[in-house]
């Protein structure tokens, strides 16, 4: 089927080395001798872990728990003992430790009891929840929890799903043979897409030089009966970038500060939507991915692999040559060398690369940029790399943010072309980075601020209060001696005739039950004045039904602990009374 | 005549255009004074009162008055040379020596409860009531230090905030035009 397609500007055309890898089917990598599985795999909160050192785990039971709704959750690879849940190394390009759950299988790979169901049969919140659970993220590489992407917008109509087989970057292969190989699984999932958001159209892109992927996928469409469009995209990179790929198929353009929902338009990884599929149909949770092991090695192949798997036990398999002297995770350029080979496989784990000089030789030092504008024609964002690497350059970031740093994607086309080789995108991820750590520090310090400023508030209102209370207590004193003085004075004066028939005595009596007439006023208006002050603390006004509901239910708990004492006020009861 | 006529017109056009300001200076009031808050957004709010002065904002108003602007620690060379930007004034270095960032830490098993950290924290950042024990919710710590005098059982340390994969910034790319250029050399 012929369909119009549109363009990006720019992009590059790297060599694929792709062939290497795909002669070999998908293999099934054997277990490792041990598996770390880190908490933090995907975009958002950080999951809570819920087993301890000693546990025995089950394949598929749960280890980390979502926290929050962008959080998704992590289970345990295979089953095994709990060794120890401690800090161990990421593959992340910083080399930092993160919390890591690790196991030792036991060899059995047994599951935990999985549980089919029929999606259609749920509503759409119980099979978000259900991909939550089963921690399905986007395994294109941002790893962005799915079911935060399944929402449609409310006031725009969803008219396309894009659905992403592109796979652009050079030596990847891994959703090509999941294409290939698993093509009906991976349509199944796109159903489930479809059905959530509610979508126009479904296309699904796939780069030209893939036309087994294509095949099958075709096949997989029409076997099932789906109105899925399979398209083939011109091959060149970055197309297979969230952004572009939308561009190319519906030449929408989706900018930084708004998501694609807000232009009708979704888009997934087709590695994403076989994980769905399985999550949901086979109640497997996301336990392993395909990862694509290539570069400097006898047998390039796409392996079925644990998450957690040591990235050299992984390497191993391929056999690399002797003269490997380290292991770039996801593409040439994009991915990056990992800080010690026995990190663990993720989730964002798409690809091994066994480094060496003679596939990736060392780059000659960076030259002054001479403004060629090479890298503005190759960015397929239409940025001016060369101005916002002079800004990055000298620190200045916020012309850079002008310049509008945060669109770009990070894609390396700029740094691929630059005749100096100069490393742009090192210098944008800087940037970036200094960006976002100032905003924390702005965040922080203004946060800090409001609080001095409230405590000072508050140390103010109390001092206040308390000056009050004691002229309070002063004016009850002076009026309880006026009215004293009164009564004494009327009981010697013999009553009402003696302020008529005696004029020496009055002034006296007169004065004191004015006095005391002032004092009850005063005491009266400085009642009224505390009690309107004290109305009502700020922070309960308003409540919903839910706080008030478990303000009772924490009130009711502490009358049981007999933390409460009705008629014994405690001293901070009486501060705020 | 005409030159009445001119002179009406002007008398006229100043009447509106005074009423103009006028109105715009009540309508467009600024409240306080913008100089201070310019300052005081960039202190870092620590509220340390290392400067000398109670608070970052009153030392805004002193900066804002002629004090000198390298008299705040946390703000560090950096906050100085902010300073300097906005006030048109020459950097200096820093009059103390420039600290980690850090967090205070309670130790839990020594604390008697007494509260007077409680009442030293500017931020609030210290929980805890009479006769139990109290803690730090560290996201809101400025590390000030101001908490650790009055604790009279010295149980309260500080601690640099260690690099973790959430802050942890990409480094400045290291240009190594020089770097081979020695090589060559040697
Ligand atoms: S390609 Fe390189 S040399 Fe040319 S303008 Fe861009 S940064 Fe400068
Ligand atoms: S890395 Fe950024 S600036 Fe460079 S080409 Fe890609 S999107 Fe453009
Ligand atoms: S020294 Fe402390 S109180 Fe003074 S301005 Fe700096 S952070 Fe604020
Ligand atoms: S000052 Fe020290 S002992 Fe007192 S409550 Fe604070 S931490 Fe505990």
């Amino acid at each position: 089927m012929l369909m119009n397609l549109f363009k990006f500007k720019g992009g590059v055309k790297p060599p694929t080395n792709k062939t290497q890898s795909v002669t070999l089917p998908i293999a099934q990598a054997p277990l490792p001798s041990r598996l770390v599985v880190p908490l933090h795999q995907s975009i958002g909160g950080t999951p809570r872990p819920v087993v301890a050192a000693g546990d025995k785990v089950l394949k598929g039971q749960l280890i980390g728990e979502a926290d929050g709704w962008i959080s998704a959750a992590v289970h345990a690879p295979t089953s095994g003992t709990v060794v120890e849940v401690a800090m161990h190394v990421q593959p992340h390009p910083s080399g930092l430790d993160a919390l890591c759950v690790v196991i030792e299988p036991d060899g059995r790979d047994e599951w935990i009891p999985r549980e089919a169901v029929d999606y259609k049969a749920l509503t759409p919140e119980e099979v978000r929840e259900r991909l939550q659970q089963a921690g399905v993220v986007g395994l294109g590489g941002a790893v962005f929890p799915t079911h935060g992407k399944l929402t449609a917008s409310k006031t725009v109509p969803m008219e396309e799903l894009i659905i992403n087989g592109a796979e652009c970057e050079p030596f990847i292969t891994c959703d090509d043979l999941l294409m290939r190989e698993r093509a009906e699984e991976v349509v199944r999932g796109i159903g489930i897409f479809r059905d959530l958001l509610q979508p126009k159209k479904v296309l699904i892109g796939i780069e030209d030089n893939k036309p087994e992927a294509a095949a099958a996928m075709r096949a997989a469409v029409d076997a099932l009966q789906e109105p899925f469009l399979v398209v083939p995209v011109p091959t060149l990179y970055p197309a297979g970038g969230a952004k572009q790929l939308i561009r190319v198929l519906t030449g929408k353009e989706v900018p930084a500060a708004k998501r694609s929902t807000d232009l009708g338009v979704q888009c997934f990884n087709v590695a994403t939507a076989y994980t769905a599929w399985r999550a949901i149909a086979h109640g497997e949770p996301v336990v392993s991915r395909l990862v694509t092991v290539t570069g400097n090695v006898h047998a390039p192949r796409n392996y079925e692999v644990l998450i957690g798997t040591p990235m050299d036990e992984l390497l191993k398999l391929a056999t690399p040559h002797p003269d490997t002297d380290g292991i770039i995770m996801g593409g040439p350029m994009m991915g990056f060398l990992v800080p010690d080979p026995h990190v663990p496989v993720v989730k964002a784990t798409n690809c091994l690369i066994a480094h060496d000089d003679r596939l990736f030789p060392p780059k000659p030092p960076e030259m002054p940029c001479i403004r060629c504008g090479a890298c503005a024609q190759a960015c397929p964002h239409e940025l001016q790399p060369f101005e916002m690497y002079w800004f990055a350059r000298a620190k200045n970031f916020g012309k850079t943010q002008e310049y509008h740093i945060f669109d770009c994607i990070e894609c390396g086309c700029c740094s691929f072309v630059c005749p100096s080789r100069i490393p742009l995108v090192q210098y944008f991820r800087f940037a970036k980075s200094e960006i976002w750590a100032r905003e924390r520090e702005k965040n922080a310090a203004d946060g800090a601020k409001a609080r001095f400023e409230f405590k000072q508030l508050r140390e103010e209102r109390e001092k206040a209060e308390k000056a009050e209370k004691l002229a309070r207590a002063a004016a009850a004193q002076a009026a309880k001696k006026a009215a004293e003085a009164a009564a004494a004075a009327a009981a010697g004066g013999d009553a009402a005739e003696t302020a008529a028939a005696a004029p020496e005595v009055a002034p006296a009596a007169v004065d004191a039950a004015k006095e005391a007439k002032k004092a009850t006023i005063e005491a009266a208006m400085a009642r009224a004045k505390a009690q309107r002050e004290a109305a009502q603390p700020k922070n309960v006004e308003a409540l919903s039904g839910a706080q008030q509901k478990e303000i009772d239910e924490i009130e009711a708990r502490r009358q049981v602990a007999h933390l409460t004492d009705a008629d014994a006020a405690s001293p901070a009861g009486e501060k705020t009374e | 005549m005409d030159i009445l006529l001119a002179i009406a017109i002007m008398a006229l056009g100043a009447v509106v255009l005074g009423a103009a300001l006028g109105f715009a200076s009540i309508k467009f009031k600024v409240e306080g004074d913008p100089l201070v808050d310019k300052i005081d957004a960039i202190l870092p709010q620590t509220q340390c009162g290392q400067c000398g002065y109670p608070g970052c904002k009153p030392y805004a108003e002193a900066i804002a008055k002629g004090e000198e602007i390298n008299k705040c620690p946390p703000g560090g060379v950096e906050g100085v040379q902010r300073l300097a930007d906005l006030l048109g004034r020459e950097v200096k270095p820093l009059d103390a020596e420039e600290k980690p960032k850090q967090i205070a830490i309670i130790d839990e098993n020594t604390c008697i409860g007494c509260t007077l950290c409680i009442q030293a924290c500017p931020v609030d950042a210290i929980v805890g009531a009479a006769k139990q024990m109290h803690t730090i919710v560290a996201p809101l710590c400025t590390g000030c230090e101001l908490c650790l005098p009055p604790c009279p059982v010295e149980c309260i340390r500080m601690e640099p905030i260690a690099e973790n994969i959430d802050n942890w910034k990409w480094k400045y790319p290291v240009v190594e035009i020089k770097a081979a250029a020695l090589k060559e050399a040697a």
